[in-house]
């Protein structure tokens, strides 16, 4: 069972780790969720694998499994589900205000390029703005 | 037990929940709550900074439960001084914001109230897990006040800041899944008190929770390489918002100081100073980039945010020396870099805001509405930055480099602390000689070549009264700093010490007189 755990955390650990470095919002947002799965499971682990035990105090059982590392993955889950929620808004709001789901700052820099070229010329900043409107 | 120990976390908690449910339509009423509740946080701070100033440790046990069990936080010098920072700081904000930013979106006094909240209780806690809720707490208030304001590029930035941060959240949560199956603990007293007994089978495990922890911190501290979301970040923030920030960054050096120079420290047997051989190489490179990043950007906000990253180089060099003198230097620029980036960020607000359409470009624009004061101010805030006599981080950089003769880093770090201080010094002359001498010769060829600035004033606009007071405040807060080094300095050193006493410290958490009586 503890191989079984341990290439399950690690399966989900490199998963997330890939999908972090694609360049676009969607897929990091997944490789998020998967890192936070792994290490919840990770956290899980940690007090160790027990069968069949049970965490709170009841009178007629021997073997108790630890219950710490349950009540931080609680914590965790909540913490995680919370900050997937906000960033699956933000990279929504980010799509819709600049119509693109890359990750890079690329977008800034084309949409206001014809403004640097017009000052590049040594325009004023009005006639800038007035030859980029093409008056 | 002294119950005002929770206060600063308390404080701020309810401030916020009331502003939410009570005043959200109310503006006026937000100013002067969230100003209130601020400023009795201030009073708080100065009040446990006084109390922690005899040299006691205080652990307060929250809900009673006994020691290792429930959670604790801890008041000693160190945190009684990030808290009382913290209080200063956000006071300051606060008046700044109120100012006109905190119209520019909905909730700011709220998240800046969690935000405070978040921060106390990372400074306060005892605990290393209940450290991690108090780093989500302080980091969802501050992605919501990166936010702060909208647009499109701010955005942008806010995606990175949140994965960034949500993947140092997860690496946190590895580090402390580690220390729990080594030590058994989560208190921080406790992980003090039986590092140096694990299993020689578990050593290799808890040192990789140690140093993913420090590899935590190092991202919150913007330690090179894991420096990159911070310009990014705090260049496209609302100023009131990376003002606060500039704490946010020592919350990281705080944690390290905490985690590695006192738990994992002097007493942890085999896996004493773990973090010790990555800091100073790390911080010098951080230098480094830092001052680059000064002399290469082309905006103003980037460039304060740039000599924020150059600060937090200087900062963890003296505190990688991990010695009395070393950490001595190491508080005394924290608070010192804390003060001199908030202000620069709030001058650099004031420039953008009178320079209207320009924004905060470093080119040559129609003159900066007169002005004596703005340029003066600016000034002043830039050499207290770059750490030119007699300001206070011309003493800072003395304490770092005097504390660095006896480390075997030393020739490198006066090389290189002395070599970014000088482009650190050019940047911000350019940048300063750019903004408002140059000011006139608009048009014709000399127009420079920029990026386009962020646009968040059309027209140009002054700042308000409160504004230019909050800038007062911070400079004479500087200034009482070089005033009163010695006093000081002599405060820091005993902190110093008392944070390389790990036994002192679970001596105290673990003081039999403390234990709740639970016969009653």
């Amino acid at each position: 069972m503890e191989l079984l755990v341990a290439t399950g955390i690690g399966a989900l650990t490199a998963a997330g780790v890939y999908l972090l470095f694609r360049a676009q919002t969607f897929p990091v947002i997944i490789g998020l969720a998967f890192l936070s799965y792994a290490v919840n499971v990770f956290l899980f682990a940690m007090g160790r694998l027990a069968i069949d035990a049970p965490p709170i105090y009841s009178p007629d059982v021997k073997v108790y499994t630890d219950p710490l590392p349950q009540a931080l993955v609680l914590t965790a889950i909540v913490i995680s589900f919370g900050m997937t929620a906000l960033i699956v808004v933000l990279a929504l709001r980010g799509f819709l205000e600049s119509g693109d789901d890359g990750v890079g700052a690329r977008e800034r820099a084309d949409s206001e390029s014809g403004r640097t070229t017009a000052t590049d010329t040594g325009l004023e900043p009005g006639a800038a703005a007035a030859s980029e409107r093409g008056v | 037990m002294n119950h005002l120990i929770i206060a600063p976390i308390l404080l701020p908690a309810f401030t916020a929940a009331f502003i939410v449910l009570a005043l959200r339509d109310d503006l006026r009423l937000q100013r002067i709550v969230s100003g209130v509740a601020t400023a009795a946080l201030l009073a708080l701070g100065i009040y446990l900074y006084a109390l922690a100033a005899d040299g006691e440790t205080r652990p307060y046990l929250l809900g009673n439960w006994p020691v290792p069990f429930g959670i604790i936080l801890v008041l000693d010098r160190l945190s009684a001084l990030m808290v009382l920072l913290t209080g200063i700081l956000g006071l300051v904000v606060v008046a700044y914001a109120s100012g006109g930013w905190d119209e520019k979106g909905r909730h700011f006094h709220a998240l800046f109230q969690f935000q405070l909240m978040g921060i106390m209780g990372a400074f306060l806690t005892g605990d290393a897990f209940n450290l991690f809720v108090f780093f989500e707490v302080m980091l969802i208030a501050s992605y919501g006040l990166m936010l702060h304001g909208g647009g499109p590029a701010r955005l942008k930035a806010g995606f990175h800041y949140v994965t960034i941060n949500l993947i140092g959240s997860t690496l946190f949560l590895f580090a402390i899944g580690l220390i729990y199956a080594t030590t058994g603990t989560l208190n921080m007293a406790d992980i003090a008190r039986r590092s140096a007994e694990v299993a020689a089978g578990d050593v290799a495990l808890l040192r990789v929770g140690a140093l993913l922890l420090f590899l935590v911190f190092a991202l919150k501290s913007s330690l090179a390489p894991l420096h990159w979301w911070l310009p990014t970040t705090y260049g496209a923030a609302s100023a009131p918002a990376a003002a606060i920030f500039a704490i946010m960054t020592k919350v990281g050096a705080y944690s390290i100081i905490r985690m590695h120079a006192m738990v994992f420290g002097p007493e942890a047997g085999e896996i004493a100073w773990t973090a010790a051989p990555w800091i100073i190489p790390a911080a010098l490179v951080t230098l480094l980039v830092g001052a680059l990043g000064v002399l290469a950007t082309r905006r103003l906000v980037d460039l304060v945010a740039f000599s924020v990253v150059w600060s937090m180089g200087s900062l963890l060099v003296a505190l990688g020396l991990f010695d009395v003198e070393g950490l001595t230097a190491a508080l005394y620029y924290a608070v010192h870099s804390t003060v001199a980036a908030a202000v620069l960020f709030l001058i650099a607000d004031m420039v953008t805001r009178r320079r209207g359409a320009s924004g905060d470009a470093l080119r040559t624009a129609p003159p900066v509405g007169n002005d004596a004061l703005l340029s003066g101010l600016f000034f002043v805030a830039a050499i207290a930055m770059a750490g030119l006599p007699p300001f206070s981080g011309f003493i800072g950089k003395l304490l770092i480099l005097d504390a660095a003769r006896a480390s075997a880093y030393g020739p490198w770090i006066w090389a290189l602390v002395l070599v970014t201080s000088l482009v650190v010094i050019i940047g911000f002359a350019r940048a300063g000689s750019t903004l408002f001498w140059k000011a006139q010769a608009v048009g014709g060829g000399l127009v420079a070549a920029a990026p386009p600035p962020e646009r968040e004033f059309d027209t140009p606009r002054k700042e308000t009264g409160a504004m230019r007071l909050s800038v007062y405040a911070l400079l004479a807060f500087a200034a009482l700093l070089v005033v009163f080094a010695g006093p000081a300095t002599e405060a820091f050193e005993a902190t110093a010490r008392q944070i390389l006493d790990p036994a002192g410290y679970v001596a105290a958490v673990f003081d039999p007189a403390i234990v709740p009586d639970w016969s009653r």
